[in-house]
């Protein structure tokens, strides 16, 4: 069993379709955290030793939130700023997070034949999230792929958005039990059509 | 009834005359009214007044000042009191009374009158001086909380010296007063003073002809004390225990007249069970004011009475102006005033080696011994009383009079010598000390209370000296012992900010209460030292216009912020998400402070703003914005508010 905490990040929650949906669907997992960031810190006050403690008590990290201009929203980037010190998670003695799993669950507006080269993204989706894997890296932790919706500004919240939220629960579940294949090869991007793939059982 | 209204007329238009014009001479209210009581007298002697059975009535005013100063005193400060209450009282009456005992019977009045006389003269005028130091702000000072002390002991003091005076009657005098009983009240001077002073006091204090309330009258030692010390504990118990339900159930009734009566009630009712007793009716409402100094009733109580206070006072004030027999002065000219100083200069010596014992500082000192040099208003009621029972010769008692009815008209002058030629000379010396320790400058705080305080504390975390200026001692007195620059007093007054450093202020900030007292300092600093800048606290709107005309720009409304946050935790406790509630707030707090900043603009403190027609247009439309908001019409907060996130590509939902 998997310590699992998911640290959720959206400063706009009443015009959020997909993300709260998806949070709805998280914050119904039994015996996982479940972190509401801005509603937490809603003057980016953030509290370090707290954010610290909750990081050790936990194996696996997952940040969910939009892309917002290729990147999180501000407070998650506070939140590293301030959280992740070093000699904490990083280091000569910065060794706190070694062995921990660091996990996105991005949302993104465009389409996904957006992100490709000659896409009006240009780059492939991870292409954008390559911060947070090395990130990732530098504190010792695993980075699994990313679980991602494209096209989350046209999703259909009867559609796409509901199935994107339950299969959100069972990856959040299998994880949990540790029943879920968190392997990367450095590309993929795990989306709710492709999840069952990576659930074993 | 037309006579009373038309004695009313005389005293109120004197009144209203004469003190604005002292006022505005500098001279202080106590000093308008005692000339206006001048100038009536002839006016009063041809209308056949009786002074100064008006004088005996307007000393109730007395019994209400001290309610007052009783309100104003939490249990605890008055404990904190007793030494000096003991000490400085005691030391001032036993040392005034054996020195002018001693000077009388060098001028060859025999031991018994010569100690009557002492008795006399020792007390100082508690109407007088404490109107003075409340009106002057110096209430609070280590001078002033001196001088309340051995008034008050004062106050006690009479109670043991009536009980005493009657033992000191001379059998050769009786005979004497019998036989000239008459030719007094024939005598153009005694005819107003000998008989009436004696039944007046008379009645004050028990042992009138008239009503006889007396609850120890024939009884012994023992059950007398009992009595009294019933009273006080009635006294106490009511205060504690049955004035809350009591204003509760007056409340219900929603007329502020009852509030009125009720307080009068409460106030007559104490002094009559005091005096029932025996004790004075100044100590029993004093007692009964410290109860209620932490009654939510407090200030209800205090507006109720303030006015009769007032007026109550003036009247005294005038009757003792009008009291003053100039023929009988002018006939005696030289000794007259030859005691009189004598007896000035007598005083505040005595006041002035306690201060030095008890190690009063600098200005204190100098108040101390020169508020309380005169002669007061128990002076007359033992002078009556003496001659009632023999003591002191009727033509003796009468040049007594005159003798404590001037020192009480010098007082004001007293105290204007004080405060034009000796505090600001103390003022210089304070702020040359401290240049020497500290460096130049400095930020000066002006009032610690519940604002000032925080302020300070966040400037002292941050590493910044700062100096406090406030009057409210308890809480000073700890943090000058660790080192605070600190300067008990009025912030408004000139040379106490001078005292402060305000010439090489690098900050001031304005954190006292009251709309009328930041003004008056606002704009003395504006003028005087208009290159210190100026944080103010404001306590409302208006008051942010005032400030913003007066030229200050650092302007904070003292309960807007704290505010702004109670209507966002009452937006999150409704289930609005945390960071929208942050944002609505926000949003909330700029638009109004937009809005002052644009009415503060237009807003002229010479015109009134129902004339202003360029303010009455904008704050018109503003006023409509904010009542779309208020009401829910119209969308502007709605959609403004999000400045968080939008989703792109998209017209967003309008409610």
């Amino acid at each position: 069993m998997a310590r699992v905490m998911v640290i959720y990040t959206h400063p706009g929650q009443r015009f959020s379709r997909a993300n709260v949906a998806m949070a709805k669907a998280a914050a119904g997992v039994d015996d996982i955290t479940f972190v509401d960031l801005y509603a937490e810190y809603p003057r980016h006050d953030i509290n370090v030793e707290k954010e610290q403690a909750r990081l050790l008590a936990h194996d696996v990290i997952v940040f969910q939130f939009p892309v917002f201009w290729y990147s999180s929203p501000s407070l998650l980037k506070e939140w590293q700023d301030l959280v992740l010190q070093y000699g904490f998670a990083y280091g000569h003695d910065g060794k706190a997070l070694v062995g921990k799993t660091l996990m996105l669950a991005v949302t993104a507006g465009g389409p996904e034949d957006a992100y490709r080269k000659g896409g009006y993204q240009q780059h492939a989706l991870r292409d954008f999230l390559v911060p947070f894997q090395q990130t990732a890296g530098l504190c010792g932790m695993k980075f699994a792929p990313p679980f991602a919706l494209y096209g989350a500004l046209g999703a259909k919240p009867e559609e796409e958005i509901a199935t994107h939220a339950s299969a959100y629960a069972a990856l959040l579940t299998a994880i949990r039990d540790d029943a879920c294949d968190l392997e990367d090869d450095g590309k993929a991007v795990v989306q709710a059509s492709t999840l069952s793939k990576r659930i074993k059982g | 009834m037309s006579e009373f209204l038309l004695l009313a007329f005389i005293f109120l238009i004197a009144g209203v005359i004469a003190v604005p014009i002292a006022s505005r001479l500098g001279l202080g209210s106590v000093l308008g009214y005692l000339i206006a009581g001048i100038v009536i007298a002839p006016l009063l002697a041809t209308l056949g007044v009786d002074v100064i059975s008006i004088q005996h009535f307007a000393e109730f005013g007395v019994v209400m000042m001290l309610f007052l100063v009783g309100l104003e005193l939490e249990p605890r400060m008055l404990w904190s009191m007793r030494a000096k209450l003991l000490g400085l009282g005691g030391l001032q009456v036993a040392g005034t009374t054996i020195l002018v005992t001693a000077i009388a019977m060098a001028f060859g009045q025999p031991w018994t009158i010569a100690l009557a006389i002492g008795m006399v003269l020792a007390l100082s005028s508690t109407a007088i001086v404490l109107q003075t130091l409340n009106e002057k702000g110096l209430m609070r000072s280590d001078g002033g909380q001196s001088s309340f002390s051995v008034l008050l002991f004062q106050d006690i003091a009479v109670i043991p010296m009536l009980a005493f005076i009657p033992l000191l009657a001379m059998p050769e005098l009786m005979d004497v007063a019998h036989g000239a009983a008459d030719a007094a009240h024939g005598d153009a001077h005694g005819g107003g003073h000998g008989d009436s002073h004696g039944d007046g006091h008379g009645d004050d204090h028990g042992d009138g002809h008239g009503m006889n309330l007396s609850l120890v009258d024939g009884l012994n030692g023992w059950q007398t004390t009992l009595v009294t010390v019933g009273a006080i504990g009635a006294v106490v118990l009511l205060g504690n225990y049955l004035t809350r339900p009591i204003f509760r159930f007056i409340a219900m009734a929603g007329l502020r007249e009852l509030f009125v009566a009720t307080a009068l009630l409460f106030v007559v009712g104490i002094a009559l069970l005091m005096m029932a007793v025996g004790l004075s009716p100044a100590l029993g409402t004093f007692l009964a004011g410290v109860v209620l100094a932490n009654s939510e009733y407090r200030h209800e109580l205090e507006s109720d009475i303030d006015p009769f206070r007032g007026l109550l006072l003036g009247l005294f004030f005038i009757t003792v102006g009008a009291a003053i027999d100039f023929e009988l002065l002018f006939g005696n000219i030289g000794s007259v005033l030859g005691m009189t100083v004598g007896l000035i200069l007598l005083k505040a010596f005595v006041l002035l080696v306690l201060a030095y014992i008890f190690k009063l500082q600098g200005a204190d000192k100098w108040l101390f011994g020169l508020g309380l040099a005169q002669a007061g208003e128990f002076g007359f009621v033992l002078l009556s009383f003496t001659t009632a029972n023999q003591v002191i010769p009727q033509s003796v008692a009468d040049q007594l009079l005159l003798v404590v009815a001037l020192s009480m008209l010098l007082t004001p002058l007293l105290f204007i010598l004080y405060e034009r030629v000796i505090a600001p000379k103390f003022a210089n010396d304070q702020q040359a000390e401290a240049d020497v320790i500290d460096e130049p400058g400095d930020i000066i705080i002006a009032g610690h209370g519940r604002v000032g305080g925080i302020v300070n504390r966040m400037l002292r975390a941050a590493g910044y000296t700062t100096t406090v200026l406030d009057y409210s001692a308890s809480q000073l007195e700890m943090l000058r012992s660790f080192g605070f620059k600190i300067f008990f007093g009025d912030a408004t007054r000139a040379d106490l900010l001078h005292a402060a450093g305000i010439e090489k202020a690098k900050l001031l900030v304005i954190a006292i209460d009251g709309k009328e007292q930041i003004n008056t300092l606002v704009h003395y600093v504006r003028q005087n030292h208009p290159h210190v800048p100026i944080v103010a606290r404001a306590v409302d709107r208006q008051h942010v216009y005032d400030l913003y005309a007066a030229g200050v720009r650092e302007i904070i409304r003292e309960t807007f912020d704290s505010s702004v946050r109670m209507g966002r935790s009452a937006y999150e406790v409704l289930g609005m998400h945390a960071f929208e509630a942050e944002l609505l707030a926000k949003k909330f707090a700029e638009d109004d402070r937009h809005i002052i900043a644009v009415l503060a603009e237009l807003h002229d403190p010479d015109i009134p703003a129902s004339e202003n027609q360029a303010y009455v247009e904008r704050s018109k439309e503003l006023m409509e914005e904010r009542e779309a908001q208020i009401f829910g019409k119209g969308n502007a907060f709605a959609v403004e508010k999000n400045t968080g996130w939008t989703p792109p590509g998209q017209k967003i939902e309008q409610e």
